[in-house]
Order: C-alpha cells, then structure tokens, then sequence
C-alpha cells in the first residue's frame, strides 16, 4: 500500500501538453503516393508485431503444392515430376488468391477497433489507407510466391523462362492480387462481420480457382465448364503466367488479364470508396 | 469548451461522427468552422481532430510507432515524426511505455496515447467522444487535467459525456441532448438551477423511523420525498440548502436519529427527469450509431 503511494507513477505534464500543443507546425500536406507507402509501412509494422500473420502466407502454398502435386500427379501426368512442371504456376496463383481474402477480414477488424475512424478522419487522400493495406499484402503475397516456388524446385520443377521469367510471372501476379483485393474490402464495407466476409470471399474464391486451368487442361471438360473456365479471369492469369515462366512467347492472356485488373480495379476500387465514406 | 450532455442513444456520438465527417447526414447540412461537413469534407478534415468512445490507434503497433504513423500521414517527414512523437510521449507521461504495443496499455495509458494521437498536429477543433467512460478515478482525474491544459492552451473542445460532473468540471457551456435534440442549453451553473440545487439523500439510523422521518422532510421541504431501495434512506430534490437546515433541526426535534444527510449534485437523471418528465433510457450501445 505505502510502496504504491509513494511509488513515482509517471505523469503527464500540464506544461509539457501545453508547450507540445504550442510546438506543433502545420507540416505541407503529403501526396497519395506519400500516404500510401506510409500505410503499407504500417502493414510491415503490423508483420513484425504479429508474425503469426505470416504462418498462412508459408504453411497454405507448401500443403496445397504438396498435396495436389502427389494427389494428382500420378493419375494425370504420369509422374509427378512432369506433373508439378504444368501445376506449380497455377498453385502459385492459387495459393496468393486464397491469402488476399484475409485483406477484407484484416480491414473489418480493423473498423471494428475504431482504427478506421482515426484514418478516415485525417485530410489524406482517401485510398491511401486501403491502397496501403494492399501494398503490405503484397508483401505477405510475394513470400507465398517465394515458398512456392522453392518446394517447387526441390520436387523437381525446371522453369525454361529462368530467373526473368519466373519474376515477371510473380510480378503478374501481384499485380492481379492487387486489384483482387478490392472486391474484398468492399465485401467488409458492406459486410458487418468478419465471419460472413470470409465465408463470401470463400463463395467467390472456390469457383474461381477450381473452375479454371489450375489443375488440368480444360479440354476434358463439359462444354458449360469450358464457357466458365474460359471467361475466368483466373485461367488467363494462370496461362499468362505459365508462358512467363515456361519461357514461351506470351499471347494475348497477359493483357487479357492486366485488362482484368484494371477493370477490377476500376469497379470495386469505386464501390470501395463509394462505401467508404460511411463506413461503420 | 462545449459539453454535449445525454444519456446512451440519446445521439452524442452519431453527432460527432457526422461533425467529424465520418458519416454523412440523413438530412440537412451542417458547417464546422465554417465549412460544410459534405461538400468541404477535407476542409473540415484538416482542421478538426477526433478522439473517438473507443481508443482508436492501432493495437498492435507501439505507442511510438502510432505517432509516428500519424505524423508522417500530417506530412512531417522521417526524423521530425520521430521528434514529434517522442515529443508527445514525453508530455503524455508516456515515454516509458513508448515501445510497448498499445494493446499491452492500461486504460488510463490507452486514452492517453489516444489523446496524444489527436494532437499531433494542433486542431482547431477537438471533438472528444466520452473520453473517461470506462476509466477509473484516479485515470480520469488524469484525463481530465490533460483536457484542461488543452483548453487553457487555446484549443476549442467539443466534449461528450454521460456524466453530469464530467460536464460541470470542464464545459463552459453545456447542451443536453435526448433522443438526437438539443432540449436544454445553458452554463453548468445555469443547468443545475433549472433542476434544483441538489440532491439530498438522509438514511436514518433505525430504519422503522424511516415513515415518520419521511412525513417530516416532505412536511418542511415541501417537496416530494422518495423511499430509496437501502430500506434506511430517503431521496428529495431540494432548489436551495435553506430548507435543509430547517429539515435538519426538525428531525432533530422529532428524536429521529440519523447515519448520514448529504446534499449532493444533481444527478444526470435528475437532470433528465426535470427536464424531458421521463428518466433517461439505457439504449443498446448498437443503437446509438443509428439513433
């Protein structure tokens, strides 16, 4: 009792506020370029604090390449080995597309806290807080690409594209994972939890990258499926970077897919910030 | 410094947020400083800073890094964010704390470095949204001192509050608001003369005398006298303390002994009943965005 009285507990100090209060400048206000990397230099803050955040980026590519690789490779392809040569640039898509879906529930949690309130009530340019949480993400994606690519290696995959190739397919990537991003931190602005935002993203994610050519050739498929698979964003991402990557001339699926992500970009980026304003 | 007074859904925050241009208005406009809160949102958004019911800094980040982060999005670059926020941390009584994450904070600690987020850059209008619910006494003591060394360092605060002392301590004027309306507005002074000048609890000794003494308090104080759930005490709103010293001598007179008679502030839902005739409702803290 008398060590807690007596115990200096520190105070703030009425003229240490007043002079802080007296000492603020009213710095020029930074650009959206400015702002934005200083958001995703808060995603990097937030990877150092909790690293565990990184256990999905690591653990989901090594299952996924692991399990589809000795599940399939035998029955489709004969061997494994020749299988992981067609499979391992389409799980590589695979396994970013299934982590951007933490991007809306990490946004909802963050709106829950009240944090989003503080963000959206300074004079920055408005995207800037979400642009840099996808900026961070990227981060957590290119890791995941990273590990992938690695176990890939080791089970025997020989990229023909080299070093160049294989960057430029992870580039693409990121690139598509951006704009992906997008559809879910509208999901969370629309959304009241972070439960029902994983379990939409889990209704839009599943078809996309089963119903596409990540895992076989499409042309087994019944004619309804190939109209989907098609049409899928994901598969001409998949192929794109499998030209990349293989080292073949790249057709008209990279543009096919940065037209895609600018499109992505462009509606949900609006609805996005459409919901925004209000954002409870 | 403006106080706005109400209970829980009576449309403090949902005012705030619509001031602070976090939320647009349903209908009608408002201006702040000037400035239309829709169509010159950053107009607004510049000039004015928020510290919301709830500490809104990032908990997993550290005290430091927190205001840093605010600093370099003010456009303070590098090392003068750094100074900034140690500057801040110093002043807040935080520095010990600097490198701790937020959410390893006290609750005292936690409206502190919320606080010092909001002044960063020096507002010209501070929206404080309850800032010492939840808080125990000593760190709302603490609360409450920084708030007064804002103000007498010439910042404009707008304060809500669910307390009635709250206000009293630290509003130059007060509105009190009830089902999203303004239905008085006045000084602190001004408000309690509106409800009377306090409230006076007497518990007697023997809680069987608690009828007669009843019978005497409305008998001298002329007013209406409530039987309070301790089966010993009773409750009156008195308008001045010269009928209490007569009521005091008048027990005394009729032998009836007494553990405690206390003239007190009026309370907020002594307030709300002179004011609205209905005791202030305890809404959902859920309504109180939509109210």
């Amino acid at each position: 009792m008398t060590i807690e009285a007596t115990r200096p507990r520190p105070q703030p100090e009425v003229a240490a506020i007043r002079s802080a209060l007296g000492s603020s400048e009213r710095p020029p206000a930074p650009g959206p370029l400015s702002t934005s990397l200083t958001f995703g230099w808060r995603a990097l803050l937030k990877i150092k604090h909790v690293p565990e955040q990184l256990f999905d980026v690591t653990v989901f590519p090594v299952m996924f390449t692991l399990l589809f690789t000795f599940l399939f490779g035998g029955a489709l392809a004969g061997s494994t080995t020749d299988y992981v040569q067609f499979l391992l640039p389409g799980i590589m898509v695979q396994g970013v597309i299934m982590i951007t879906m933490y991007t809306g529930t990490t946004l909802r949690t963050d709106i829950e806290k009240g944090v989003f309130d503080r963000f959206r009530s300074l004079p920055v340019w408005r995207p800037s807080a979400l642009v840099g949480m996808l900026l961070g993400d990227a981060v957590r994606f290119t890791i995941s690409a990273v590990v992938t690519s690695a176990l890939g290696l080791l089970l025997g995959w020989r990229p023909a594209g080299g070093v160049t190739g294989v960057v430029l397919g992870v580039l693409l990537i990121l690139v598509f994972a951006f704009s992906l991003g997008w559809i879910w931190t509208f999901l969370s602005l629309v959304l009241r939890t972070s439960a029902s935002v994983m379990g939409v993203s889990m209704l839009v994610i599943t078809p996309l990258t089963f119903g596409s050519n990540i895992f076989v050739d499409p042309s087994t498929m019944p004619g309804w499926l190939q109209a989907f698979v098609s049409v899928n964003p994901v598969s001409h991402l998949v192929t794109a970077v499998r030209d990349l990557m293989g080292g073949v001339p790249v057709g008209s699926h990279v543009v096919l897919t940065l037209v895609w992500a600018a499109g992505l970009v462009a509606v949900f980026g609006s609805l996005t910030m459409w919901r925004y304003r209000d954002a409870r | 410094m403006h106080g706005f007074l109400g209970p829980n859904g009576a449309g403090k925050t949902t005012t705030i947020r619509v001031l602070a241009t976090l939320l647009s208005p349903d209908g009608g406009s408002a201006q702040v400083l000037g400035r239309d809160v829709v169509s010159q949102a950053n107009e607004v958004r510049r000039r004015v800073s928020l510290t919301g019911q709830f500490a809104s800094v990032d908990e997993d980040l550290t005290g430091r890094e927190n205001l840093r982060l605010l600093g370099r999005l003010y456009g303070y670059r590098g090392q003068r964010a750094t100074r900034r926020a140690d500057e801040l941390l110093e002043a807040f009584g935080l520095t010990e704390a600097a490198n701790r994450q937020v959410k390893k904070y006290s609750g005292g600690m936690r409206r502190r470095i919320d606080i010092a987020a909001s002044i960063v850059v020096t507002p010209e209008l501070l929206f404080l949204d309850e800032p010492t619910t939840g808080l125990d006494p000593r760190s709302r003591n603490e609360v409450w001192d920084i708030v007064r060394a804002m103000v007498a360092g010439g910042t404009t605060v707008l304060l809500t509050t669910q307390y009635l002392d709250e206000a009293d301590q630290l509003a130059d004027r007060i509105s009190v608001i009830d089902h999203g309306k303004v239905i008085a507005e006045g000084t602190p002074g001004q408000l309690k003369a509106s409800v009377g000048s306090g409230a006076l609890t007497v518990r007697v000794l023997d809680p069987a005398q608690r009828p007669a003494a009843r019978a005497v308090l409305e008998r001298v104080l002329g007013v209406e006298v409530r039987e309070e759930a301790d089966p010993s005490a009773l409750a009156a709103s008195v308008d001045s303390t010269g009928p209490v010293t007569r009521a005091l001598t008048a027990l005394e007179a009729e032998e009836i002994a007494l553990a405690q008679l206390a003239l007190g502030q009026p309370t907020l839902d002594e307030v709300f009943l002179a004011l609205t005739g209905h005791v202030a409702e305890e809404q959902d803290a859920d309504e109180e965005g939509t109210a």
